[in-house]
């Protein structure tokens, strides 16, 4: 290159610088702006423009982000998050209206609509962020206060969620922003004696369930047992009743051989018969009969 | 080349430098390429060199560096340019002639020209790929799979991102307790697995600040939210386990469909759902009484089966016996009459005695405490 520029002249040098500078002047006057961002044209440091402002419904491509001009050294260009933020919370306690302890995290998500305003009130985005946090905090104490411990569990959240959403957007118009939606993204009994009570609710429960089932064991068994000896007699009477008189007697024999026959028993008992027994009919020889 | 001693190298280091730069430890003190005469320059203390050129002064030894050196010169002396700066090193890279004179300008700027085009203006996606593709930062579009053209790169940039692969967020990560609260006011250690995809890519880049961030509190939140409305025996049953993971995951749908992250979530899948250890004994007991209450059960089930099959089987019996009883009743009376009578009266004691009041019946234990001694003397 320098030996290229041995061969011109001292006006064509010129030319050269100026062209040279002309053209750091061109880029200095333009200003890319991504899809991500929004940026707030500054002159003298009063804001006269937003380039790509978030406007919902407009999609992407036709929002003005891409190259822009501005006037060299007069105005300076802000950028700020155009895209949905998060504001996080800390763990923190909350009372509900029945006294009870509750652990809830928290978050926000909003979107910088008005980055004038925004760069008034607080000046960046990640300042908007510390401003809403605390916010967010007192306006979730106050909505959950009023609930009662089981309705912040249940459905009820949705509800009230949009309430605090609501009070929270309120606040964050000030700083240009919009709250898109508040989630509780835990709610959890806190350490020591509320968690412990919950333990030990859920052992009794247990010990409940515990002998509720053995109970019901015991239950059934005694159902199944009766309920065989039941179908046990029916059977029985079935076959016996055919014949109630042979029955008797059928019975009354195998009774007898259990009774006074029976190996297992050896223990030996006096049988007194007296000579007229039916058994001894044939021994007295008598005919006839 | 140290056999040759201190004296020979000191004499002729001077005016070879490689040698020098070969060996630093030994004429370290002596400047490299100085080209005043050495300081002392006795005659060479060996045998005199025969490959020494007369009348040109002490030469010096070939080093090794000499031997590659590229003899620009041809093989003349070296000392033909004694006063010129010696070379600082062996020039192992010989650049082609001409290419000193500024002709390679051109060719090396088209070739980093060239480079530029070809990685800037084509972008070869693959099949789970998409682009998106910016002008000056402006979205102009997005690119799918396969190769794409665009304008070079200050103009137009390309962000790539894997949009068909399936992501996995497990939460919590690791194996750490996480309890949360049922809607029995019970806790339950739950650990889960979010699977989600990129739908709509130029979503995914320009809505949400931190996409992925986002899906894993969206997921706490809808977990929690979900856990809360069932009782803890259906989270940790398996169909109330089915109906949370799907409710979690409309749930999901539909805040993240809220905030136009072009995000999918694919699934949610509980990977744990545990009583807390803290109070693992207490669900041990319910386990325990409920093995209880199956033993006793099956004990009764097998009572009842004994019972059942025991009055069967004597309903049998009676009913075959009194089939032949039928065929003849007076017979088979009589004949069962005496077989039990039989039986009964040969395994015991038997008195016959007339039926005369009283007194029989009085010696009868006395009878019972004999009759071990005399088992068969009673009898007739």
């Amino acid at each position: 290159m320098s030996d290229l520029s041995f061969t011109l002249g001292a006006r064509e040098k010129l030319a050269a610088a100026v062209l040279v500078v002309a053209g750091l002047l061109a880029m200095t006057a333009v200003v890319e702006v991504p899809e991500t961002q929004q940026a707030v044209v500054m002159r003298l440091g009063d804001p006269v423009r937003v380039i790509n402002r978030y406007r919902s419904g407009v999609d992407y491509g036709m929002t003005g982000a891409g190259l822009s001009l501005r006037i060299p050294f007069f105005e300076t260009v802000v950028r700020i998050d155009r895209r949905v933020l998060a504001v996080d919370m800390d763990k923190q306690q909350v009372i509900s209206s029945d006294q009870q302890r509750l652990e809830v995290d928290a978050y926000a998500r909003f979107r910088i609509i008005d980055p004038v305003k925004m760069v008034r009130t607080a000046g960046t985005a990640d300042k908007v962020q510390e401003q809403l946090s605390p916010i967010l905090n007192s306006v979730l104490r106050q909505g959950l206060a009023s609930h009662t411990f089981q309705s912040l569990l249940t459905i009820e959240r949705g509800a009230m969620l949009e309430q605090i959403r609501a009070a929270l957007d309120q606040e964050a118009r000030e700083y240009g922003a919009q709250i898109i939606d508040v989630r509780i993204k835990r709610a959890d009994l806190p350490a020591g004696t509320p968690l412990d009570r919950a333990f030990a609710r859920m052992e009794a429960a247990r010990e409940q369930e515990a002998t509720a089932i053995r109970a019901q064991g015991e239950k059934q068994a005694r159902i199944i047992g009766a309920d065989a000896e039941a179908r046990a007699a029916k059977i029985y009477a079935d076959a016996f009743s055919k014949d109630p008189a042979f029955y008797d007697f059928y019975r009354a024999m195998e009774s007898y051989r259990t009774t006074f026959a029976n190996p297992a028993n050896k223990s030996q008992t006096t049988i007194v018969l007296t000579p007229d027994n039916d058994y001894l009919r044939q021994f007295r020889g008598t005919k006839g009969q | 080349m140290k056999q040759n001693g201190d004296g020979i190298i000191g004499a002729q280091t001077p005016i070879s430098p490689p040698l020098g730069m070969a060996e630093p430890g030994q004429d370290g003190t002596e400047p490299g390429g100085d080209p005043a005469p050495p300081p002392a320059s006795p005659p060479p203390a060996g045998p005199r060199n025969p490959w020494q050129a007369p009348g040109t002064g002490p030469r010096r030894n070939p080093g090794i560096e000499d031997l590659f050196r590229p003899r620009r010169d041809g093989p003349g002396p070296k000392d033909q340019r004694p006063s010129g700066p010696p070379p600082l090193g062996p020039k192992l890279f010989r650049l082609p002639p001409g290419l000193l004179d500024g002709k390679w300008l051109p060719l090396a700027l088209g070739g980093v020209v060239a480079l530029w085009l070809i990685s800037t203006t084509g972008h070869q996606l693959s099949s789970n790929q998409e682009g998106i593709v910016t002008t000056f930062g402006k979205y102009t579009g997005t690119i799918g799979s396969g190769l794409n053209l665009t304008a070079p790169w200050p103009i137009q940039q390309v962000r790539v991102e894997d949009v068909t692969s399936i992501r996995r967020d497990s939460v919590p990560e690791g194996e750490a307790e996480m309890l949360m609260l049922t809607g029995d006011q019970s806790l339950v250690d739950l650990s889960y697995i979010v699977r989600w995809n990129i739908r709509n890519l130029k979503q995914y880049t320009y809505q949400l600040q931190d996409p992925k961030g986002t899906v894993i509190e969206v997921a706490e939140a809808a977990m929690r939210a979900s856990v809360a409305e069932v009782r803890l025996n259906d989270v940790m049953g398996g169909a109330g386990r089915a109906e949370i993971e799907s409710h979690v995951r409309q749930r999901m749908q539909s805040i993240l469909d809220a905030y136009h992250s072009g995000i999918l979530i694919q699934g949610v899948d509980i990977k744990k759902a545990d009583p807390p250890a803290k109070v693992n004994d207490a669900f041990q007991k319910v386990q325990a009484a409920q093995q209880n209450a199956n033993r006793d059960m099956s004990n009764a089930q097998a009572y009842a089966q004994q019972t059942i099959a025991k009055a069967e089987g004597e309903a049998a019996a009676f009913d075959k016996v009194y089939a032949q009883y039928k065929l003849a009743p007076e017979v088979t009376r009589r004949r069962m009459y005496y077989a039990t009578m039989e039986q009964v009266l040969s395994s015991n004691d038997k008195v016959i005695a007339p039926q005369s009041g009283v007194t029989s019946y009085l010696p009868l234990p006395a009878i019972q405490k004999k009759a071990p001694d005399a088992p068969q003397g009673g009898g007739q």
